[in-house]
């Protein structure tokens, strides 16, 4: 009993030393843009944001820290269908930003049915969501392209590996949207929870190719190579950020909302791949 | 007979109350929330009954291979005297401690098409990527441990004079194994080989990072609950329970029978 007490004081402890090492890190990138001197923003925020913003929203959280001195921005990254579950059950985020139009939709407005949050308004603050980024889908393959994918098409040939999302996470609808466009059917040897797990499966060599974000490939730097194909322009991901009705400081929240739609923002958003929504 | 009842502290059934609902509670909350209504049709839904078959299938196989090669890894780790051993042990235990999705990360690198040994049977055509195998390949990783650490513990505790009489009578070793050895440590083995296909039957984090995830191949019931619960959480805790009913009259009907060594 007591060596568990212990280990959950360590873990306490150790959750505790990465939460604020991870909100503390230093601002990336020497661009200080000044901060704009109105009612000023202050305290802290906990910004729930998908998986696939990791990156950018980390960096975003530092540069806006640098520009608001005192205000703490903390994150949590996660799927954005796990991270709708974990608001609707009671979860203290203040933003929420979503890999996918359909996620935010089911916190927005008649959605919320079974969270007993009062009808009509949903678990999102009035004005919200809007859009603020916007990502497409690219075929990953290993460096040098060495099995010489062209498009969508050479990947039904039976000596591409591929693996691809499966249809309920926002990756496979996208993909079931390119295969329509495309007028192909393809037939991966996986179908993976994630775009991560797509990516991870490429990039160590188990499959030939995989449909991931152009995101992912440029955050893969160099575990995988890119290859565009013009099928993709008919599944454009929308990203959408939300302030939540709940939050304990809907100043902040907004400001940061606000700050990631701005053109700072949308920069550094561009930067890893993001196309403007 | 043994004697009916030790007695304990009084103050101890306070804490193992607690501990007990600690884990019973939010099992028995995960059932209120089944939507009973379309329980049968989720269940019975292809995807499920698919899952479920992969599942028992490829447990049942990798407890199976677990037990040829983890019994003899356990004796030789009881009857062995080398001071090495312990460090033996701890390497073959490692995945025990190690999380699922790390020991699936090793697993690529040896056996992944770009792997240790993986290149190596890729060139000679045997492919495990992305087939059932490598399903039971990342459950025979995660559970073995449990199997061997379960039927070493039995083999230490039960000593070994009954094989030294056995050797002394003239029994060679191979004899004293089957006749003796395995008959007096066979509570040990059924507990081991209940938390091995316990285990392997929840296998997921290996699984997912080394095996895939395709429907009648490597989709295993716990890939398929994690990806249902994508877009219906009702299903995904309606299969939650199938597993947990299975894992019941698994771990049911064998502690019954070995109740002193389990209990």
């Amino acid at each position: 009993m007591k060596t568990l007490l212990r280990s959950v004081a360590v873990a306490a402890v150790l959750v505790a030393t990465l939460a604020t090492s991870a909100c503390s890190t230093p601002g990336v990138g020497g661009s200080t843009d000044t901060a704009s001197g109105s009612s000023a923003p202050s305290g802290s925020i906990t910004v729930f944001a998908a998986a696939s913003l990791q990156r950018t929203f980390t960096e975003l959280g530092a540069r806006y820290e640098q520009e608001h001195p005192g205000t703490t921005v903390t994150f949590s990254f996660a799927g954005s269908s796990d991270l709708v579950s974990q608001i609707r059950n009671g979860a203290p985020a203040d933003v929420f930003a979503s890999a996918d139009e359909a996620n935010m939709a089911k916190l927005s407005a008649s959605a919320s049915e079974d969270d007993g949050g009062g009808d009509g308004d949903g678990d999102l603050a009035a004005g919200w969501p809007r859009a603020f980024a916007t990502n497409t889908l690219e075929i990953a393959v290993a460096p040098g392209n060495p099995q010489h994918v062209t498009g969508l098409r050479s990947l039904t040939s039976s000596d591409v590996q591929l693996v691809t999302c499966a249809a309920p996470v926002p990756c496979g609808a996208a993909t079931a949207a390119v295969e329509r466009a495309a007028g192909v059917t393809l037939h991966p040897v996986s179908e993976e929870q994630s775009v991560t797990d797509v990516l991870g499966k490429v990039e160590s060599g188990q499959a030939d190719a995989g449909l991931v974000y152009v995101t992912d490939v440029r955050a893969s730097d160099g575990g995988v190579d890119g290859v565009p194909f013009a099928e993709s322009a008919d599944a454009v991901n929308t990203y959408p950020i939300g302030v939540l009705r709940e939050s304990t400081n809907p100043v902040l929240a907004a400001s940061f909302a606000t700050f990631v739609r701005s053109d700072a923002g949308r920069k550094v958003l561009a930067d890893a791949g993001f196309g403007a929504p | 007979m043994p004697p009916r009842r030790t007695p304990v502290p009084w103050w101890l059934p306070a804490p193992a109350v607690v501990g007990g609902l600690f884990v019973v509670v939010p099992v028995l909350a995960m059932v209120g929330r089944v939507d009973w209504s379309s329980f049968v049709a989720l269940v019975t839904a292809p995807a499920s009954t698919t899952a479920l078959g992969l599942s028992l299938g490829t447990a049942a196989a990798a407890t199976g291979v677990s037990f040829v090669l983890g019994y003899p890894l356990a004796v030789l780790f009881a009857r062995s005297t080398s001071r090495w051993v312990g460090v033996l042990r701890a390497l073959v235990l490692l995945p025990l401690v190690l999380p699922p999705v790390v020991g699936g990360l090793a697993l690529l690198a040896a056996f992944g098409r770009l792997g240790v040994l993986g290149a190596f049977l890729d060139a000679h055509g045997l492919r495990i990527a992305f087939t059932t195998t490598a399903v039971v390949v990342a459950q025979v990783f995660v559970s073995m441990p449990f199997l061997v650490s379960s039927i070493e513990g039995a083999l230490r505790t039960g000593g070994d004079r009954a094989e030294r009489v056995a050797a002394t009578l003239g029994a060679g070793p191979t004899r004293t194994f089957l006749t003796v050895t395995t008959p007096r440590v066979l509570p040990g083995i059924t507990a081991g080989l209940v938390l091995c296909g316990a285990r392997a039957l929840g296998e997921f984090g290996a699984t997912l990072t080394f095996a895939g995830s395709l429907q009648g191949v490597t989709r295993t019931l716990p890939l398929e609950v994690y990806l249902q619960r994508e877009v219906d959480p009702d299903t995904a805790v309606a299969l939650a329970l199938v597993l947990v009913v299975v894992a019941l009259v698994v771990i049911g009907t064998t502690t019954l029978r070995t109740r002193p060594v389990v209990a």
